[in-house]
C-alpha cells in the first residue's frame, strides 16, 4: 500500500471516529430527550434542554478543534503537510 | 501603522471595538441629556452602515482573486468571525430567542442543527475544497465531475437556494431600517439594499470579509449586553448561562399553575395576525424524538451544503487553516446560539411571572393597557392582549406577542434605557446585512465566473469578467430587494426552505466528489437536478394539501430531496462509465493538504 493509501485509510478512520461522536451528540441522545429531561444536569438544568442550549453545541465546538489537531497529526505522520511557500 | 494590513488586524478592530463602545456610551450620554429615542436609533443605525460603507470602499480592488476569495490571506480566527456574521441572518439575531420563547424544545432542534452542521462542514468538505482552490461551489462541481451541464446544475441549486435565503435577509434589514429610521417597508428596504451592496460592490469578497468582522463585533456586544444586564437586574444572576436554573424551573411551576388553555377559534380570529400565545412547555421535551431528530439532521445537512457558508473558508491561506477556522466559526456562533435560550427565558419570566414587577399575567386589563412599553409593542403590532373570558384579570392565554418582541422588547420591557434598544437594532442590521451580502456575493460570482466567464465567454479579461460580476450583483440584489418589498413569506420560514433546497440538490455531489472517488459527471447531474426536483415536489406537495410521508414536513422536505439525489447519484454512477485517469489523479490530489492546488491561483 502507497504512502498515500495509507494516508488516505487513516483520514477516512478519523472521519468515521468524528461523525460517530457527532452522531451522539446531535441525534443520539435526543432519542431518550424525554426520559434524559427528568434528571438534574450541569449547573441544575434538566439534562436534555442543558443539551440543547448549551451541551451538544460545546461538544461540537471541541470535536471539530480535537478533529482539526488529529488530521493535522496524521498529515505529518505522511509527510503530506503544507510547506510554508506554498 | 507599520506594516501591511493583515499583520496588523488585531490592532486594527481593537481599535474598531474600543471606538463602538465610546460610542454606546457616548449616546447613553446624551439619552441622559435629552436626545431622543428615535434620534438615538437613528444615530446608530446610521453610524454603523456608515462605517461598513467606509470599510467597504477601502477594500475596493481590481483584481480577481481578491474579489472572489478575499486574495486567500484571511487569518483562521477573522475568517471565523466572519463566517459567523455571514451564518447569523437576521432570522438567527431577531427571530432566534422568540421561536424558542414560543415553541420550546421543538424548536431547539435549530440551535443543534444550525450548530452540529459545521462539524460536518469542517470534516467532510472544507479542507478539500480549499484545497481543490476553487473561486466557487459550482467551479468544484464544474472541475471535479466536467462538462458544462453539471457547473450549470450546480449554479442553479445555488441559485434557487440561496435566493430564497436573501429574500429573507433584506426583508430584515427593511424591517429594522424601517423601525429604526421610521420610514415606511417598502421604501426602508431599498435604504437596507443599498446598505448591503456598498460593503460587496466594490471590494467583492474582500470587501465583504472585513465588513463582516465588523458586523461580527457589533452584533455579538448588541446581543450579549442586554442579556447579561437583564440578568444581573432581575438578580437572576451575573452569568445567565450558569444560572438561570431557578428560572427555568420557576417558569416550569407557573405554567403549572396557570395551565395552558386552548382558545376558542372564535376568540382568535381577533388577535392580529403574526402574533401567538405561549401554549407550550419551556423546558419540558414537548416533540417527539423523530420531530426533533429530523428537523435538526435536515439543517445539518443544509448547512454543509451552503455555498455562502463554504465560500468563506476559500479565503484561508491554506488547508490547515480552512479547518481551524472552522473551529473558530462555530465558537463565534455558539457564543450567540447559547445566549438565545437565556433570553427567552428572561423575557418569559419576566412577563409571566406575578411576583416579579414587570409580570402582566394576573393584573388587570386596565393596568396593563397603562404600561408605556405595553403601549408601545401594541402599537408597532407586536402585543396584543384581549380578555375572552370576560373576568377582567390578563390570563397566559389572553396574551400574545410576535417572535420579534423577545429580543426587540425585552431590554424595554426590563427597563433598560433605550440606548440598548438602539444597539440591538444596530446588531440586527448587522446581523441581516452580513448574511444578505454573503448571499448576494455567493449568487452573483457562481454566476459571473461560472456561467459567464467558464460557459459563455472564456476569453473575457478580468476587468470585464468583474466588470460583469458587479452589475449582476446589482441585478440581484435588487431582484431581491423586490420580492422582498412585497412580503410573501415570514423570515423564518424561507430561511428553513433554503437549507432545504441546498441539500436537496449538493450535499452529496459534493461529499461524494471527495469521498467517492467513483462518482462521476452523469451520476452528479441526475443527483443535483434529481433531488431538486424531487425536494421541490415534496413542498409543494404538501403545501397544497398532500399528506406527505415518515413525518416530512415542509421544514424538512431536504430530506426527502437528498435521499432521492444519494440514490440517483449512485445508481447512474455505477451504470455509466468510471471517471478517467485524471479525474481520478485530481482526487487524490485534493485528499492531501499538501502540493500545489488543483485550480492555478487565477483560473
Amino acid at each position: 500500500m502507497s504512502n498515500q493509501q495509507k494516508h488516505w485509510e487513516k483520514t477516512r478512520g478519523l472521519l468515521f471516529i468524528t461523525l460517530a461522536i457527532w452522531f451522539v451528540f446531535s441525534i443520539g441522545i435526543f432519542l431518550f430527550g424525554a426520559e434524559m429531561n427528568e434528571v438534574t444536569g450541569p449547573f441544575g438544568y434538566p439534562w436534555t434542554y442543558w443539551f440543547t442550549c448549551q451541551g451538544s453545541l460545546g461538544a461540537f465546538v471541541i470535536l471539530i478543534f480535537w478533529f482539526a489537531n488529529r488530521q493535522e497529526k496524521i498529515d505529518e505522520e505522511f509527510g503530506f503537510s503544507e510547506r510554508e511557500d506554498e | 501603522m507599520k506594516g501591511n494590513f493583515i499583520d496588523n488586524l488585531p490592532k486594527v478592530y481593537g481599535i474598531y471595538t474600543g471606538g463602538f463602545i465610546g460610542f454606546i456610551i457616548i449616546m447613553a450620554i446624551a439619552e441622559q441629556m435629552g436626545m431622543t429615542a428615535k434620534a438615538i436609533g437613528i444615530a446608530f443605525v446610521a453610524f454603523t452602515v456608515f462605517i461598513y460603507a467606509l470599510i467597504g470602499w477601502l477594500s475596493r480592488t481590481a483584481q480577481a482573486d481578491a474579489y472572489y476569495v478575499a486574495g486567500r490571506q484571511v487569518p483562521t480566527v477573522f475568517n471565523g468571525m466572519a463566517t459567523a456574521a455571514d451564518w447569523m441572518s437576521g432570522a438567527s439575531f431577531v427571530a432566534m430567542a422568540g421561536g424558542i420563547y414560543f415553541k420550546g424544545y421543538g424548536y431547539m432542534a435549530l440551535l443543534v442543527g444550525w450548530t452540529g452542521g459545521y462539524v460536518l462542514v469542517a470534516s467532510l468538505l472544507a479542507p478539500y475544497l480549499r484545497k481543490f482552490g476553487c473561486y466557487t461551489v459550482p467551479d468544484f462541481i464544474g472541475t471535479r465531475y466536467g462538462g458544462n451541464l453539471a457547473r450549470f446544475s450546480a449554479v442553479v441549486v445555488l441559485t434557487v437556494a440561496s435566493f430564497t435565503y436573501v429574500t429573507a435577509q433584506i426583508n430584515a434589514t427593511g424591517t429594522i431600517a424601517s423601525v429604526a429610521l421610521d420610514i415606511p417597508f417598502q421604501y426602508a428596504v431599498y435604504v437596507g439594499l443599498i446598505s448591503i451592496l456598498l460593503c460587496s460592490m466594490l471590494g467583492g469578497m474582500r470587501g465583504v470579509t472585513w465588513t463582516q468582522v465588523a458586523q461580527y463585533i457589533v452584533l455579538i456586544i448588541a446581543y450579549l449586553l442586554p442579556v447579561f444586564w437583564i440578568s444581573n437586574k432581575m438578580g437572576a444572576g451575573f452569568f445567565p448561562h450558569f444560572m438561570l436554573a431557578d428560572e427555568v424551573a420557576r417558569i416550569g411551576e407557573l405554567e403549572q399553575q396557570f395551565g395552558f388553555v386552548k382558545n376558542a377559534a372564535a376568540d382568535l380570529k381577533s388577535v392580529p395576525k403574526g402574533l401567538a400565545g405561549i401554549t407550550k412547555a419551556h423546558s419540558a421535551v414537548n416533540a417527539t424524538p423523530w420531530a426533533f431528530i429530523s428537523l435538526a439532521l435536515a439543517m445539518m445537512m443544509g448547512t454543509a451544503s451552503l455555498p455562502h457558508v463554504m465560500m468563506r473558508y476559500f479565503t484561508t491561506p491554506s488547508v490547515k487553516a480552512a479547518r481551524k477556522s472552522v473551529g473558530w466559526s462555530l465558537f463565534f456562533i455558539f457564543l450567540l446560539y447559547s445566549s438565545a435560550p437565556m433570553l427567552a427565558t428572561l423575557s418569559k419570566l419576566s412577563l409571566i411571572d406575578p411576583n416579579l414587577p414587570t409580570g402582566i399575567i394576573g393584573k388587570t386589563f386596565a393596568e396593563v393597557e397603562a404600561i408605556d412599553w405595553y403601549q408601545n409593542w401594541n402599537q408597532a403590532n407586536l402585543m396584543f392582549i384581549s380578555d375572552f373570558n370576560g373576568n377582567g384579570t390578563l390570563e397566559l392565554n389572553e396574551f400574545f406577542m410576535g417572535g420579534k418582541a423577545v429580543v426587540l422588547a425585552t431590554p424595554e420591557i426590563a427597563g433598560l434605557p433605550y440606548v440598548i434598544s438602539g444597539l440591538v437594532a444596530a446588531g440586527g442590521m448587522a446581523a441581516a446585512m452580513s448574511t444578505a451580502d454573503g448571499l448576494i456575493l455567493a449568487i452573483a460570482n457562481a454566476i459571473s465566473h461560472d456561467v459567464y466567464y467558464k460557459i459563455i465567454d472564456p476569453k473575457a479579461e478580468t476587468a470585464k469578467r468583474l466588470l460583469v460580476a458587479r452589475v449582476l450583483l446589482v441585478i440581484i440584489g435588487f431582484a431581491g430587494a423586490t420580492i422582498a418589498a412585497m412580503e410573501i413569506q415570514g423570515i423564518l420560514g424561507s430561511v428553513i426552505w433554503a437549507f432545504d433546497f441546498a441539500m436537496s440538490g449538493l450535499f452529496f455531489p459534493l461529499v461524494l466528489g471527495v469521498w467517492w472517488k467513483r462518482a462521476n459527471r452523469q451520476g452528479a447531474i441526475a443527483g443535483m437536478l434529481g433531488g431538486l426536483i424531487a425536494g421541490t415536489w415534496y413542498l409543494v406537495w404538501v403545501r397544497t394539501g398532500g399528506s406527505g410521508f415518515l413525518g416530512i414536513t415542509q421544514l424538512t422536505f431536504g430530506i426527502f430531496g437528498s435521499a432521492v439525489s444519494l440514490v440517483l447519484m449512485v445508481v447512474v454512477s455505477l451504470m455509466t462509465a468510471e471517471p478517467d485517469k485524471a479525474t481520478q489523479k485530481m482526487v487524490d490530489d485534493v485528499r492531501v493538504p499538501s502540493g500545489k492546488s488543483i485550480l492555478g491561483k487565477s483560473h
